[in-house]
């Protein structure tokens, strides 16, 4: 985990995801509640972007509106240089084989009801591995989980609430290990696992982004982690992007005071960062 | 699966709920057993509860002659007290004057005619309970000793005597009908008649809640998860349904459909299409809170189709509430029908009968007024027990499921 990390520039690729004027309001008249507020984004190939912010600044909602899961008010969302178009079912199937997420909370991510094979037979059904002979399935299984630390074969024909949180968490990168899509949304994917699985997790989505050179849209409230692991960094508040940048220069130079004040709220971080200190101070 | 069983039947009101139903059920049965079939007329009209037996094989069967009644006069079957009493009533309350009871007390003969022809049973007085039945004890043993009397039956060669100290041993006459409840207007045996209309109404019942759990669970579907437009319309018509009280279609339906074309399962459609609103509003609340949860997006994430995600991520999610649902409309179907036979408006029918309909019937024929409760107190019984069994299978099935439901 201490290695050092070869930092590539990964700011100035294709662009493979922008927002325009993105707006979600709930509810309307006196009531209506503007969640995400007219932000502008623009996501490159293989960049790992931070989304911070505190609870209620509208991260989820931007994220359900990016997945195609909620509807957007306003604005428009480019996928690939293209206005993204997902009014049918066959496009939005099309466009969720380039999109992925992993949700917060791992407990709510399963249905209950079905194997945890199931939830890895379908990545490989929708990656047009259905008529796949059943052992080579199992392989790529194994395989998917193996890059998350998981013995697949400990874990077939188990239950979800058999699993603890992490591992249900690891075995949704391997989903996305097995979906390989052009970017991953992942919506403070650690803040309900123990914090062991916690830098494993972290680990993982790095490797996923240097390997496969996935674009990963990191969603969370801690400032000090996504400096410490991302490329770019967006802080919302209030539904606004208040600022934007390159991590080192949003964190190290801070320009808006909402910045500063969740900077200091957490300790230490103008010294030197490994996943260690952020094990240590992080409060989830 | 075993576990929530084993939950389930560690809820005592659930095992008291389905124990009583158990009971009602294995009750449906009896007609099978029964000698009669349920419409079959046993007898004329309203017979009382008991065991009644052939008076021909009464006489037919082997007799005894049993000697109780003594020879010796009033004095053998009689205390010196209990006369002295005898004759105090009638002086007191029969109005007689003490010279005259004096008298009559000289002549056996002469007494019995006085007592006879004064004390009733019926006759009002002014005394306690105790004394009264002590009169009645001592009027049956009169009346015992004074059935001396013996009856001829028959012509010619054939004529046979009866004498009234002609015993015969129960066990002997062949030829006897247990009615354990009597039998109602029609001289049909209630119990067979009761136990076959509480499986025809279980019936009635069950497949009006399908039909209404089916409704409302599909609308409720539909509307929760769609959202839009299609809750919007479907939401329209629940109301619709729910502004107009059922009872209102219900009547309406019932009435507009020929007296021959309401057989039990016309009546229960009638019921079913008229009960869902409140199945489908409910399942569609508790499907809303479900069509954000995270495992549907990430099911829909997956390339799911709407059906298969409604089907296989929200359904099993509901489906002990759903069970719950059933349960409730079951009963509230046959309460739904007895309703409706009540105002007449309940299945046409001579072949079969239903619980409201007996009620229907006992009501049209004043049993009630007639003090014949067998014709309906076992039938209120019998809607009472399945509603209350099935209200505390649904409240035992809530505490098992809930906590698991809010988490
Ligand atoms: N489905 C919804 N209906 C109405 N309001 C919502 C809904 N989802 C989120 N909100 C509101 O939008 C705002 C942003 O919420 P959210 O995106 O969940 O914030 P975050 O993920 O940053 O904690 C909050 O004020 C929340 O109450
Ligand atoms: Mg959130």
């Amino acid at each position: 985990m201490s290695e050092v990390r070869e930092r590539k520039d990964y700011t100035n690729g294709p662009l493979c995801l922008s927002g325009r004027g993105v707006t979600r309001i709930f509810g309307h008249g006196e009531k209506a509640n503007v969640a995400v507020d007219h932000v502008d984004f623009d996501f490159h190939e293989g960049e790992f972007v931070s989304i911070v912010g505190e609870s209620g600044s509208g991260k989820t909602t931007l994220s359900k509106m990016l997945l195609g899961l909620l509807p957007i008010s306003e604005g428009e969302i480019l996928f690939q240089g293209k206005v993204r178009d997902i009014s049918t079912r066959a496009k939005k199937a099309e466009y969720w084989k380039g999109i992925q997420a992993i949700f917060q909370d791992p407990f709510a991510s399963y249905n209950i009801f079905h194997k945890i094979d199931s939830v890895l037979l379908d990545c490989i059904n929708m990656r047009g591995g259905k008529n796949l002979p059943y052992e080579k399935k199992v392989e790529m299984m194994t395989e998917a989980c193996s890059f998350v630390n998981l013995k697949f074969a400990e874990l077939t024909n188990k239950y979800p609430f058999e699993l603890s949180g992490g591992q249900m968490q690891r075995l949704m990168i391997a989903r996305i290990f097995l979906l390989k899509p052009k970017i991953l949304l992942a919506d403070e994917p650690t803040s309900m696992v123990d914090a062991c699985s916690r830098a494993t997790i972290l680990d993982m989505l790095l490797n996923l982004r240097d390997e496969i050179g996935m674009t990963i849209i990191f969603i969370t409230h801690d400032i000090g982690l996504a400096y410490y692991i991302s490329d770019t960094v967006y802080i919302m508040e209030h539904g606004k992007f208040v600022e934007y940048g390159k991590a080192d220069e949003v964190i190290l130079n801070p320009k808006a005071p909402y910045t500063k004040r969740l900077i200091s709220d957490v300790p230490k971080i103008h010294e030197e960062w490994d996943l260690s200190t952020v094990e240590l101070t992080d409060d989830y | 699966m075993k576990q929530i069983l084993r939950n389930i039947f560690h809820s005592p009101r659930f095992v008291v709920g389905f124990v009583i139903f158990c009971i009602v059920l294995l009750l449906s049965f009896y007609p099978m057993v029964s000698i009669f079939t349920p419409m079959e007329i046993v007898g004329s009209g309203f017979h009382a509860p008991g065991t009644y037996v052939n008076i021909k094989s009464t006489i037919q069967s082997r007799s005894e002659e049993l000697k109780y009644v003594g020879a010796a006069g009033l004095s053998n079957q009689f205390t010196a007290e209990e006369l002295g009493k005898m004759q105090e009533w009638l002086v007191k309350y029969g109005g007689i004057d003490q010279a005259v009871v004096d008298e009559a007390a000289e002549n056996d003969n002469a007494f019995l005619e006085l007592w006879l022809s004064t004390y009733s049973d019926d006759v009002q007085y002014k005394a306690t309970q105790a004394y009264k039945r002590e009169m009645q004890k001592y009027n049956k043993q009169i009346l015992r000793i004074t059935a001396t009397d013996s009856l001829e039956i028959g012509e010619g060669d054939s004529t046979i005597t009866v004498k009234s100290n002609q015993f015969v041993n129960v066990k002997n006459i062949s030829n006897r009908v247990t009615l354990p409840l009597g039998t109602d207007n029609f001289g049909a045996d209630v119990l067979t008649k009761l136990t076959s209309a509480i499986g025809v109404s279980l019936k009635m019942g069950v497949m009006a809640g399908a039909i209404a759990t089916a409704i409302g669970l599909t609308i409720g579907l539909l509307a929760g998860f769609l959202g839009g437009w299609v809750d919007n319309t479907l939401t329209f018509f629940t109301n619709l349904f729910t502004v107009i009280p059922s009872f209102v279609i219900l009547v309406l339906i019932a009435n507009s459909i020929s007296q021959a074309g309401r057989s039990p399962a016309m009546v229960s459609l009638i019921i079913g299409i008229t009960a869902w609103p409140w199945t489908a509003r409910s399942v569609r609340s508790q499907v809303i809170s479900l069509r954000n949860r995270d495992h549907v997006n990430l099911s829909k994430l997956s390339g799911h189709s709407t059906a298969r995600i409604i089907v296989q991520d929200v359904l099993p999610y509901i489906l002990s509430y759903v069970i719950m649902a059933l349960i409730l409309q079951i009963g509230s179907g046959i309460l739904g029908e007895a309703q409706l036979s009540m105002l007449g408006l309940g299945p046409s029918t001579t072949t079969t009968a239903t619980l409201g309909l007996m009620m229907n019937w006992a009501n049209t024929f004043s049993a009630a007024q007639n003090g014949q409760w067998w014709a309906f107190v076992p039938v209120v019984l019998a809607i009472t027990l399945i509603s209350y069994s099935m209200n505390l299978m649904n409240t035992g099935l809530d505490q098992v499921f809930n906590p698991q439901l809010r988490d």
